[in-house]
């Protein structure tokens, strides 16, 4: 299948560059390529993920410290979703958090939180979302569970796999949009860090509220997210990857490519359905179709990323 | 339909409930339910202590624009209470959910 897979590409261009989708509710996988969809069954695409040499997953939203109906045990969730990532085929580099590792920013949840989540074999790297700087001093429970060699108020970047990957922070200063928001600080440092590099060179932007505006009437958006693509409207592959919204949307916008993740913990509605975004309980033998775990494949030297989301169970 | 009927009777209960508890206290009091600061304007006279009582199943906060004042996270149940002791109009915003804003306006007293 990789290989019918690349015979389909040969006029593919970076500028052109796919977002290879992946929506894995029903069992059926549909890959954009080349901007024109098509479906692969669930085997088929978990084989393309794993062809790659460059495997990375994403986990987010545990909510550690909730108890409500939604789901009264949030670790058991989280360590199956543990459990998913540790079994995906192949090796792992890393693993993305984007945020809402606790509910309420307390000490004892973020101390539940890094007994838990040591057990991912891979390494993690952190961006929090709202939940977890409600602290006094907002993110120094955070930034003391979680510490990162980072800049400004926790912001970073790295490269791996020949891609250049930035951690990103939209849940600090909401301001007066409505929405989440970057910042000054933090858009003048992704310019100056984003400067030297490649157009050439893939991007993964990875942040807990989303940077697209999802939905504004539930504040499912970044206010000044339009300054952060400017600056990154010139490479040929930006994929975009965000949580909150406990459940998984995905959009193509010229080379940009945004997903949200499932939630280990529970579900929201989607966009605009009822009247407020909050927990949504499901019968409890649907709740592990609704939580989940992601599995990414950047295919070297083509810019191209594989985006698989696995449920903790079929529906 | 009956379901609908019990929770809204349980909501009218509840928000007597807090009413009542707050006019107890003197103060002014605003309810977050459904994502929501009710009423999302209040205006109270200088002195008055406001307080905010969460009735969803989601935590939030009361932050101001200014960043004069600040709440804890208020689970379910939970409330936050200020005194206003100067004029003006203050707005606010929950910290957890940017879509939530409020405003307290404070008149002078008398």
């Amino acid at each position: 299948m990789p290989q019918n897979r690349d015979e389909n590409l040969p006029l593919l261009t970076r500028r052109r560059a796919l977002g290879c989708m992946a929506w894995a509710g029903g069992g059926v996988i549909w890959s954009l390529v080349g901007g024109i969809p098509r479906s692969l069954l669930l085997g088929e695409a978990a084989a393309a993920v794993t062809s790659g040499s460059f495997n990375f997953a994403q986990i987010s939203d545990n909510h550690f410290g909730f108890n409500k109906d939604a789901n009264p045990d949030v670790v058991a969730t989280a360590r199956e979703s543990i459990a998913r990532i540790n079994g995906l085929p192949g090796p792992v580099a890393f693993v993305l958090h984007t945020g809402d590792i606790t509910h309420l920013s307390k000490p004892a949840e973020f101390d539940l939180a890094r007994q838990v989540l040591s057990e991912i074999k891979a390494p993690l790297h952190y961006t929090p979302g709202e939940h977890d700087v409600l602290d006094e001093t907002p993110g120094a429970l955070y930034r003391q569970a979680f510490p990162q060699k980072a800049a400004g108020d926790g912001w970073y970047s790295f490269d791996a796999g020949g891609a250049h990957f930035i951690a990103l922070i939209n849940v600090l200063d909401f301001a007066t949009s409505g929405l989440g928001a970057l910042g000054a600080a933090q858009l003048e440092w992704l310019a100056k860090d984003v400067k030297a590099i490649a157009a050439s060179t893939p991007i993964v932007v990875f942040s807990h509220i989303p940077l697209w505006s999802v939905y504004r009437e539930w504040g499912w958006g970044t206010g000044d997210a339009e300054q952060a693509f400017s600056v990154l409207k010139r490479f040929g592959s930006v994929t975009v990857l965000n949580g909150h919204i406990h459940q998984v949307i995905q959009k193509v916008e010229g080379n940009l490519s945004f997903h949200t993740a499932m939630s280990t913990a529970y579900p929201q509605p989607r966009p605009g359905e009822g009247p407020s975004p909050g927990p949504l309980k499901v019968p409890a033998e649907k709740l592990r179709t609704v939580l989940g775990v992601r599995a990414i494949d950047l295919v070297p030297g083509r810019g191209q990323l594989a985006v698989v989301d696995k449920p903790l169970a079929q529906s | 339909m009956s379901r609908l009927i019990f929770a809204l009777t349980t909501a009218i209960a509840v928000s007597v409930l807090s009413v009542v508890a707050i006019a107890e206290s003197g103060g002014a009091g605003v309810t977050i339910q459904n994502y929501t600061f009710n009423p999302q304007t209040i205006t109270v006279a200088k002195g008055t202590k406001v307080t905010w009582v969460n009735r969803d199943d989601t935590p939030h906060t009361v932050v101001a624009v200014d960043k004069k004042f600040r709440s804890q996270a208020m689970d379910t149940g939970e409330s936050f209470a200020k005194v206003f002791d100067e004029v003006g109009t203050f707005s606010y915003v929950c910290g957890l959910h940017p879509q939530m804003m409020g405003t307290v306006v404070v008149t002078p007293s008398n």
